[in-house]
């Protein structure tokens, strides 16, 4: 990492720890709401980004990490075991969800995964004796900790900020582990890192669990924030927005997910000024975005960067153009 | 067995409309490796060409033939030259990221432009009820049956039979072989894209009588057109008619004999199935992948 990038960071993790203190609580509700998102993206970007392996499914694990914390807390589990509960069974669910994996690439693995999403939207609005049906479920704890009470917004951004800063840690570090690197391998040439005695049956099934993990954390922050929870919340159209903001953000770069669920929280609050077309303008953005800068914002600053600093080399005179054309 | 005809014959005519949807799905996936996430809306879309033209004091008749004139030139000539045609050096993902967002556009578009609640849409036919076999079918279900039939009939002769669809064929089937061979391949593109705005516009003005024409539409079509494809084999035509047909009856059937709150499930769990024991479709050739 150069010091350019590290001094934006050290910046943007300032702001994130001022921010809360100059908003008023709608504000703080949507820096809590980046939070969540953020933690789901990063989840996503792992199994996308750096496997290579198209999902469509991370709404379903919010949502699934959702009603798993929301149904343990009121049947009196205590907060820390249903928050792990989340975690785990997304990532069992996943571990399950890798096995088409194994056998289908790219587009037949996205309706697979479309699949899976319709199918769990299904049943937490059919199985109502669980889930409630569209009524959902209300009035969802917030925890406590050794005394200290997340029930107010800026105590529970705080929770959240906390949760992400240790999942992205975590992360950053399993992607400069010999793990990170299998991942990169998988996206880029699985042939080879099967020739080079990778295990790539093992790593494919890992990077769906533990991305489809994060989505089950992002969905238990998810729960206790908005403290309302129904099922229309994770039908595909959460997948698709996940998604969304792992391509604008940039997939497979460690700081796209942050980017892209800050401009997939804070756009549609810039755009009120538009009033309905909010959409239509996002839906535009994006469409224009892809062929000018596929690999999104954070690709999109560091090849800019890349040029410019480049620029300033004076160029090695043997591989000037002028002389080596003929 | 009267209702289960009766079942049979309306779950033929959907799957006859989903059969169409997917045929031209299939169709972009071969020539241009475009999985296109806006097929449903594609489908959406025309009903409300037709009917502003409708406002506008037109006839019927001539409705659905602007509708599918400006079919032509929005869903197939527009969205392979700004959509598709910039995206297709990025490689299938990015263009599957526009395609979702290009479902979102059109969706929204129609809501803020037109209207957010249903629309009625003419009939082809006046409704009345024939009796075969003691079962009661109503005459708008043999229509729909005939008229996509009929299309799939003749889009067959048009692939099979002529010159032009062999060349769009060779196009699907290899490029680089047909350009050696001197088809005009790029044309030939232009060609399927044409071809599947024609066809969505078909199924348009066939489904939008029955569902009414609303902005939220595309989302089941899009996702049966899918379905379809894949559970029939996405590099056949005739498996995406197979699939089409196989999902209309499971759609109707299930909801009737099986469970009407989990009817949307059952065909995901067949997909799953297919794609697990037999990813390249009940029809489908396997694709021979390189490295």
């Amino acid at each position: 990492m150069n010091r350019a990038a590290t001094i934006s960071i050290a910046f943007a993790a300032a702001g994130a720890v001022i921010a809360p203190f100059m908003l008023k609580p709608f504000g703080i509700f949507l820096i809590s709401m980046w939070a969540v998102l953020t933690i789901a993206a990063i989840g996503l970007n792992l199994t996308l980004g750096y496997a290579g392996q198209v999902s469509m499914a991370q709404g379903a694990f919010v949502g699934i990490g959702a009603y798993t914390l929301a149904l343990l807390t009121q049947a009196g589990v205590p907060y820390p075991i249903a928050f792990a509960a989340s975690g785990i069974l997304c990532f069992i669910i996943g571990w399950g969800l890798g096995y088409p994996a194994l056998r289908v690439q790219h587009h037949y693995l996205a309706f697979v995964t479309l699949a899976f999403t319709t199918i769990v939207f299904l049943l937490l609005r059919n199985e109502e004796w669980l889930t409630g049906g569209i009524y959902g479920v209300n009035a969802i704890a917030r925890p406590v900790f050794f005394g200290w009470s997340t029930g107010k917004a800026m105590d529970y951004y705080f929770f959240c900020l906390g949760v992400l800063t240790v999942i992205a840690f975590a992360v950053w570090w399993m992607l400069r582990s010999p793990w990170g690197r299998a991942f990169v391998a998988l996206r880029e040439n699985p042939v080879r890192a099967l020739s080079l005695g990778l295990d790539t049956r093992r790593y494919t099934l890992m990077a769906f669990a533990i991305g489809s993990s994060l989505g089950g954390f992002a969905g238990a922050l998810f729960a206790s924030l908005v403290q309302f929870i129904e099922p229309a919340s994770f039908a595909l159209n959460r997948s698709f927005d996940l998604l969304l903001m792992v391509i604008v953000g940039g997939s497979g770069y460690f700081m796209g997910p942050f980017v892209g669920a800050l401009v997939a929280v804070l756009l549609p609050e810039w755009m009120r000024v538009t009033e309905g077309y909010y959409l239509i303008i996002y839906a535009a953005l994006i469409m224009v975005m892809m062929p000018l800068a596929p690999y999104g914002i954070v690709g999109l600053i560091e090849r800019g960067y890349k040029a410019l600093t480049v620029k300033r080399k004076p160029p090695a005179p043997m591989l000037t153009p002028e002389r080596t054309a003929p | 067995m009267a209702s289960f005809i009766q079942l049979l014959v309306s779950g033929l005519a959907t799957g006859a409309i989903y059969a169409l949807i997917a045929v031209g799905f299939t169709l972009l996936w071969q020539t241009s490796q475009t999985i296109n996430f806006a097929q449903g809306e594609f489908v959406m879309l025309p009903a409300f060409f037709i009917l502003i033209a409708m406002n506008y004091g037109a006839p019927f008749w001539l409705s659905c033939l602007i509708g599918i004139a400006v079919s032509i030139v929005v869903l197939g000539i527009a969205f392979k030259y700004i959509i598709v045609d910039p995206m297709l050096k990025h490689g299938v993902l990015p263009l599957v990221i526009s395609s979702i967002a290009l479902a979102l556009f059109l969706k929204e578009a129609v809501k803020d432009f037109y209207s957010s609640q249903a629309q009625p849409f003419p009939v082809l036919v006046e409704a009345s009820d024939v009796h075969i076999f003691g079962a009661v079918i109503s005459s708008q279900s043999l229509v729909v049956l005939a008229v996509a039939i009929a299309t799939v009939i003749g889009m067959t002769f048009l692939l099979n039979r002529t010159r032009l669809g062999r060349m769009m064929q060779a196009t699907a089937q290899n490029p680089t072989l047909a350009r050696i061979l001197g088809v005009p391949v790029r044309r030939m593109v232009l060609y399927t894209f044409l071809l599947n705005a024609v066809l969505c516009a078909i199924a348009s003005i066939l489904i939008s009588p029955i569902y009414l024409a609303k902005f939220t539409n595309g989302e089941t079509l899009g996702m049966a057109a899918f379905l379809a494809a894949i559970i029939g084999g996405f590099n056949q035509v005739r498996g995406a008619i197979l699939g089409g047909v196989i999902l209309g009856i499971l759609d109707n059937l299930s909801a009737a004999y099986l469970s009407s709150q989990y009817r949307a499930a059952f065909p995901l769990i067949i997909l799953i199935i297919v794609i697990l024991v037999r990813p390249q479709g009940l029809l489908g050739r396997v694709e021979e992948r390189t490295v």
